[in-house]
């Protein structure tokens, strides 16, 4: 019982870490196009990114790996269901890993253009399909008691998953062009602070449609009626998203940037902690739902599962850390030679 | 086509796809890190422009294998639901150490590696390569471990319908799995090792760096030469112990239809599985095949008709798959003996350095040819003697597999043909004089 809450928080705080970071990643991507105006801007925002997005792109691979390892009858049915939204995710991420490699590789406009789209679509298609995902997780699939999906790809297309993608991409965008103002100098800096302004407003009302509009399409406040103490998630969700926007007006860009990772964090808290202790809850009937107890892997594979997280997850964080931290300071023009 | 055999077609193009790129990050991420560290050493400039060319060299093939790499891990949730759903307590957590383990390390210091020159100490910079290329051998333990599992599965009881983990030491340290990993991580050595003297044959036989590349063939030769040799030798342990777990194996890879004592190889044979023999048989060698299986001429070796129809794999792939492969082992050694005998004249012998230009893509085959020697000799199960491939596929429409596994082979065509050029722009190139 514990270890399968235990699990379920540790499957939620790996999704969440996955968004924080690979979450800039998508905000600059998406922005690159609209802020990289010069071959110079725009070979900064891909350096401010280049030496991370590859490690921050691994925790949502262990986030996929420790659903098929805690929950397998989640990862089994999450992902055959939710298929060609996956797909569709999976092919914008391996067009956005390429692009970075090869679009220096020749020297040619047209060359660099093919690959300027690319990253584009590789950063805006997952950053919104997570989002549309999630919602719909947050609200029940149509699964039967099987595991069988009923619907397409356009079922999860509805008013909820798309305004779950919205929140998604505002999220992220706030979040990357925070992380530009923070690794930018000069016009591209200056751009960058002024889209952080601009999106902020957009991102609080989409925020708070979406907190009201959980209440009529989902049951996740059940929970948090339940154990009042949970609302402490959503009074947290708003601070920090509150507090990006002061530490903006002061030009405090770092501390800005951690609140909007935090408001991230908040904001898949959220979720998850409403939809405990299902991982995959069923629309058709909420005996189908996938939950921590019904879909676990056994205790064995449970407790060792755990003794490997706890040893290399903080190893992991120690030696990324030290990764941000040798790669801190400003991208500037004579960076860019490698 | 069913949804059955999409999968198994798309399964089979993203991760043949994969190990094209997979085999050269183990091995040349070696390579790099033994160059850098000469350079580190002496202080030569050559060594710092070896390392700067190969390891751009690594990086295109890199960036092409975690791309790949990313949708397979999804794979057996998307297509292999039923499959994931049985034997996720085991199969699952082998896959979750591996991204926690090695995918970490691997890819936070490939990033501090390339854009880490100006930022570490030339010794802290070498030994982020050699993180690398630990963490990427890492990450072959575990998915080969993984992958040991479905040929011969152990330390598990069936519980509720599903296998449950019962002895986690077991699995990992199965004598399948330690030679299936050997044998992987051997023929990636080879691979990189033949991939590294061919592009330095081209610039000798162009007589252009002679220096930097004759050092580099060297360093990639003596590689070569005891991978090609481990690989020979430990394979043939490996075929005994496939005749122990996987006896179906064995004798489609010779399609051997009859039992019998002192069972022959054949050079060549084409199997005809309908009429359970051979059309055409030629050069046999009697007593070899018992030989290979058992270590003993007159050993006995069960032959196909001995089992059942419905659990003999296909004959005439897994047949192609295995003499081919063993041929281009024996092919190795011999191209790598010579080079030990000429190495002091390389440039002196364009015919042996144009034979090593064209032999790079013939690792690749070899690696291939394995694979679907291991993987399709194992059908019709998913999970040797467990679980059949058929009952292991999700419950989803034809048309989104077909959907996707067009789009697979689009992609991945397009992604092959651009990564390569790139790779052979680069190769062409040669070293920035700087
Ligand atoms: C023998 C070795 C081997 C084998 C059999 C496989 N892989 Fe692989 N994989 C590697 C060896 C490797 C590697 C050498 O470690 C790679 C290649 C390039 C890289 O960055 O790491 C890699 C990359 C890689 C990545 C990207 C990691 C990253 O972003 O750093 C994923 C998610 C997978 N693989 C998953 C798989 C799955 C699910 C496989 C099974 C079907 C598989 N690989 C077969
Ligand atoms: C990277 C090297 C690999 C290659 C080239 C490879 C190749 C193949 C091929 C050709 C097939 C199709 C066989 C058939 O359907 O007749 C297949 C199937 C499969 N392989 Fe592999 N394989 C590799 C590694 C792995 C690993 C490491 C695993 C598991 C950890 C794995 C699991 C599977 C599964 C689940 C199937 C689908 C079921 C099936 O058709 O048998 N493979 N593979
Ligand atoms: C010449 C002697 C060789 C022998 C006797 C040999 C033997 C074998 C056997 C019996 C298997 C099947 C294992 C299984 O079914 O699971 C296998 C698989 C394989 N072989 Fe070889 N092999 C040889 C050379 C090579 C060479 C030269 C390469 C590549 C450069 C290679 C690459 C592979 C790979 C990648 C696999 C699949 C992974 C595995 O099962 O280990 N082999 N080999």
């Amino acid at each position: 019982m514990v270890l399968e809450t235990v699990w379920f928080l540790l499957w939620g705080l790996l999704w969440a870490i996955f968004f924080m970071t690979d979450g800039f990643d998508f905000g600059v991507g998406t922005l690159y196009p609209f802020l990289g105006r010069t071959e110079t801007d725009k070979r900064v925002m891909i350096n401010s990114l280049g030496p991370l997005w590859d490690g921050n792109e691994v925790w949502l691979i262990t986030a996929g790996g420790v659903t098929f390892a805690a929950f397998p009858l989640v990862y089994a049915v999450m992902f055959s269901s939710l298929y060609s939204a996956l797909m569709l995710i999976l092919f914008a991420l391996i067009l956005r890993g390429v692009s970075f490699e090869f679009r220096g590789k020749v020297d040619s406009p047209g060359w660099r253009k093919i690959w300027d789209i690319c990253i584009f679509v590789g950063s805006i298609v997952p950053a919104v399909l997570f989002g549309v995902a999630f919602g719909n997780i947050f609200k029940g699939v149509p699964i039967d008691g099987e595991g069988v999906y009923h619907g397409t790809l356009f079922t999860l297309l509805n008013t909820y998953g798309l305004l779950t993608g919205v929140l998604f991409l505002l999220l992220f965008l706030e979040h990357g062009a925070l992380w530009l103002s923070i690794k930018t100098e000069g016009d591209l800096h200056d751009r960058a602070v002024s889209t952080a302004n601009r999106v902020w407003p957009v991102l609080l009302v989409i925020a708070v449609i979406f907190l009201v509009m959980s209440k009529f399409s989902t049951s996740l406040y059940d929970n948090y009626l339940a154990h009042p103490a949970l609302f402490l998630i959503i009074l947290a969700m708003v601070l920090a998203l509150l507090s990006t926007k002061i530490f903006l007006r002061k030009k405090a860009y770092f501390k800005a940037w951690f609140s909007s990772a935090l408001t991230i964090v908040a904001a898949t808290f959220y979720g998850v902690a409403g939809i405990y202790p299902s991982l995959f809850p069923s629309s058709i009937n909420p005996n189908y739902s996938l939950t921590a107890h019904n879909a676990s892997s056994s205790p064995l594979t449970l407790k060792i599962m755990l003794v490997v997280v706890l040893i290399f997850v903080p190893i992991v964080i120690a030696y990324q850390a030290w990764s941000y931290n040798l790669f801190k300071g400003k991208v500037t023009e004579k960076d860019l030679t490698y | 086509m069913d949804v059955v055999m999409l999968s198994r077609l798309q399964f089979a193009a993203a991760t043949m796809f994969h190990f094209l790129f997979v085999p050269l990050t183990l091995g040349l991420s070696i390579i790099v890190a033994i160059m850098e560290t000469k350079y580190v050493r002496t202080g030569d400039e050559t060594y710092l422009s070896m390392t700067k060319f190969w390891g751009k060299l690594f990086l295109i093939n890199f960036t092409l294998g975690i791309v790949t790499g990313i949708t397979l891990e999804f794979q057996f949730g998307t297509n292999w639901s039923r499959y994931s759903a049985f034997m996720g307590d085991i199969f699952g957590s082998l896959l979750a150490i591996e991204a926690t383990a090695a995918f970490f390390l691997e890819s936070t210091m490939i990033g501090v590696w390339v854009f880490g020159w100006k930022k570490l100490s030339k010794k802290a910079h070498a030994t982020v390569m050699w993180l690398v290329a630990g963490a990427s051998s890492m990450s072959a333990i575990w998915i080969i471990t993984a992958n040991a599992w479905m040929q011969h599965p152990v330390g598990y009881t069936i519980r509720g319908g599903r296998a449950e983990l019962t002895d986690f030491a077991a699995v990992v340290f199965q004598k399948f799995a330690v030679l299936q990993f050997l044998h992987t991580v051997g023929s990636a050595y080879i691979l990189s090792a033949f991939f590294v003297m061919g592009v330095s044959a081209y610039h000798l036989l162009k007589k252009q760096h002679i220096d930097l590349f004759t050092r580099s063939f060297k360093i990639a030769l003596v590689f070569g030469l005891i991978f090609s040799l481990f690989v020979v030798i430990e394979g043939d342990m490996h075929g005994v112990h496939v005749t122990e777990t996987q006896p179906a194996k064995l004798a489609a890879m010779e399609s051997h239809w009859e039992t019998t004592r002192r069972a022959p190889i054949h050079l060549f044979a084409i199997p005809d599985e309908e009429n359970e023999k051979n059309l055409i048989e030629i050069g046999s060698i009697p007593g070899i095949l018992s030989f290979l299986g058992y270590h003993d001429f007159n050993a006995e070796v069960k032959g196909l008709r001995d089992f059942p129809k419905d659990e003999r794999p296909p004959v005439l792939i897994t047949s192609f798959a295995f003499k081919g492969m063993v041929g281009l082992g024996i092919y190795f050694v011999i191209m790598t003996i010579i080079g030990v005998f000429k190495r002091n004249r390389l440039v002196k012998s364009p015919f042996y350095l144009k034979i090593m230009l064209i032999s790079i893509p013939l690792p690749y085959l070899a690696i291939e040819l394995g694979w679907v020697l291991a993987e399709v000799g194992r059908q019709p199960w998913i999970v040797y003697g467990l679980m059949k491939t058929k009952d292991a596929v999700s419950p989803i429409a034809t048309c989104q597999v077909a959907t996707t596994l067009v789009s697979f082979v689009l992609v991945y065509g397009l992604l092959g043909a651009v990564g390569f050029y790139l790779m052979a722009k680069n190769a062409k190139n040669g070293p920035a004089m700087d």
